[in-house]
């Protein structure tokens, strides 16, 4: 199969690799898909007090496509409030990407993975909320 | 000697064809041009003639009796759908039990599946963890409405070698004819239809350094007299069995290509084995947890089958793009499904999913097997930099114990 020029840029030079501390407050971690399935993303965003995306990492167990799908949607996300990077698409992924019909799952990934890491911040806020009430 | 680049290394799939084989081949475009059929003139002689040399070739590159026992072909997925269908069709009356393995090639296992619904009834046994086949399992598959056992000699992907001769013992002495898909071993490991004791073997050029587009299938004519029903229908070509005006240029090629391995098999097969050991040692060495799939010593030559944990096997060829190997991943196939004889063999799909098989053959070099060491080390190691999985490993986290959503 051939690749777009952005997959392959972004496989060979892939934007924010890398980890940030799972149990800090401010960051939120998104696990999704599964070793089985031949694809995993790990997506974590670090969320300033206004809600604001100062930092996105990602790591990714996958092919060409799904680590380049995850390198694009943290370069999105970044700088971004967190409602808007809500709102990304898969299909705006693909669409950059110009993904194969047989690829769309990877995008569909990195969407789930944003979703999923703004999910756990926001337990791990709530949580935090209600420990300072009860204090 | 300079490198050069891209290196082909996906000689299961299929061969270089040997510049000698060309030669041989040429006169038959331009010169000996003939319809081998064609009784009424020089020009259909000699092609009859070139054809009947190679016939006897290839007989004796398979140890048959006789070149009367080669029936040409389009390739070895032809060979597989006559040898399964026509003897089915031939032999219905005496049973409808077929045998075979899980981890067949298509053409074997897909010519079953349309059996199946003609109401014949297959019986695929498993293989174990380095891809063999017990010949017991097979001695106790077998009923008095079996008329066919169909078992490859070396499997494609992962290179295993089958036990043909105690399989073959056992077929002949319960009266059940043998049939062995014989693409991948032949030439690299022993093989011979006598002293196997095998009925039908299918076999192609383009995997021994021959012609794409030509094969064979050898039918026993003694001991038993093996009849088939023809699939196909026409001029009544190669004895009834296959009718349509002979590819002669590519049999004569196929021919040449058999001559070849037979002066300097045993020793390129040596040479391969230790090639073949040199990657796998310089990978391993430096590489922890790649697991070797497979059998380490019913091997074929030139295969070396590895996962590479916590990596994803296209991913990883996508980054060895000027070194052409496959892999087991699902991503590299239409149906998104990891390789079925990975899973048969019982590896989990994470291991399958990282998967790659190096196929090294006749024009491989030293200098390029260090190459793709090298690579695949570098490469490897910048991928597992970058995996959620390797990063759990390494902190002690068991994947097993997590929870995966799927998709
Ligand atoms: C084991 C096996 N059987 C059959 C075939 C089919 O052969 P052909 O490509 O000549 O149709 C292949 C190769 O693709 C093979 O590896």
């Amino acid at each position: 199969m051939a690749y777009s020029d952005k997959v392959i840029d972004h496989y060979e030079n892939p934007r924010n690799v890398g980890s940030l501390q799972e149990t800090d407050e401010s960051v939120g971690t998104g696990l999704v898909g599964a070793p089985a399935c031949g694809d995993v993303m790990r997506l974590q965003i670090r969320v300033s007090d206004e809600g604001v995306i100062e930092e996105a990492k990602f790591k990714t167990f996958g092919c060409g496509s799904a680590i380049a799908s995850s390198s694009l949607a943290t370069e999105w996300i970044k700088g971004k409030k967190i409602e808007e990077a809500e709102a990304l698409s898969n299909s705006q992924i693909a669409e950059e990407l110009s993904l194969p019909p047989v690829k769309i799952h990877c995008s569909v990934l990195a969407e789930d993975a944003i979703k999923s890491a703004i999910e756990d911040f926001r337990k791990k806020k709530a949580a935090k909320a209600a420990l300072d009430g009860e204090e | 000697m300079t490198l050069e680049l891209p290196i082909y290394m996906d000689n299961n799939a299929t061969t270089q064809m040997d510049p000698r084989v060309l030669d041989a081949m040429l006169p038959y475009f331009t010169k000996v041009y003939g319809n081998a059929a064609s009784r009424t003139h020089r020009y259909g002689w000699e092609a009859e003639a070139a054809v009947e040399d190679a016939r006897e070739v290839l007989a004796q590159f398979l140890g048959a009796e006789s070149g009367k026992e080669i029936v040409f072909t389009s390739g070895a997925t032809e060979s597989n759908n006559l040898a399964l269908k026509g003897a089915a069709e031939y032999y219905k009356s005496k049973g409808n039990h077929i045998i075979t393995t899980v981890i067949e090639h298509k053409a074997v296992l897909d010519s079953c599946k349309r059996l199946e619904k003609e109401g014949f009834e297959v019986t695929y046994l498993p293989v174990d963890p380095q891809g063999r086949v017990n010949p017991e399992d097979v001695r106790a598959a077998i009923t008095d409405k079996t008329i066919l056992v169909s078992v490859m000699l070396a499997n494609n992907e992962v290179g295993t070698i089958q036990p043909i001769k105690e399989i073959g013992k056992i077929t002949r002495e319960k009266g059940v004819l043998f049939h062995v898909d014989a693409v991948q071993g032949v030439g690299k490991t022993p093989f011979n239809v006598q002293e196997m004791n095998v009925d039908l073997a299918s076999v192609t050029a383009h995997k021994i350094y021959g012609p794409k587009g030509v094969g064979l299938l050898y039918v026993r004519r003694k001991r038993p007299r093996v009849r088939l029903a023809a699939q196909m229908d026409g001029g009544g070509h190669e004895r009834g069995n296959r009718s349509g005006t002979l590819n002669v240029s590519s049999i004569v090629g196929f021919a040449r290509a058999a001559e070849i391995m037979m002066a300097e098999g045993a020793e390129e097969n040596i040479r391969l084995i230790s090639l073949r050991e040199r990657l796998h040692r310089s990978i391993s060495e430096r590489l922890e947890e790649v697991v070797l799939n497979g059998h380490p010593e019913h091997r074929l030559s030139g295969n070396l089958n590895l996962s590479f944990s916590f990596v994803e096997g296209e991913g990883l060829m996508m980054a060895i793009k000027d070194v052409a190997v496959s892999s087991g991943s699902a991503c590299t196939s239409a149906s998104l499904e990891p390789s079925y004889v990975l899973r048969s063999m019982g590896l989990d799909d994470e291991l399958a999913h990282s998967s790659i098989r190096f196929g090294l053959g006749r024009f491989n070099t030293e200098e390029e097997v260090d190459f793709v060491a090298d690579l695949m080390v570098d490469k490897v190691q910048r991928l597992r930099d970058m995996s959620p999985l390797f990063e759990m490993y390494k902190s002690g986290i068991d994947l097993k114990s997590i929870e995966w959503a799927g998709h």
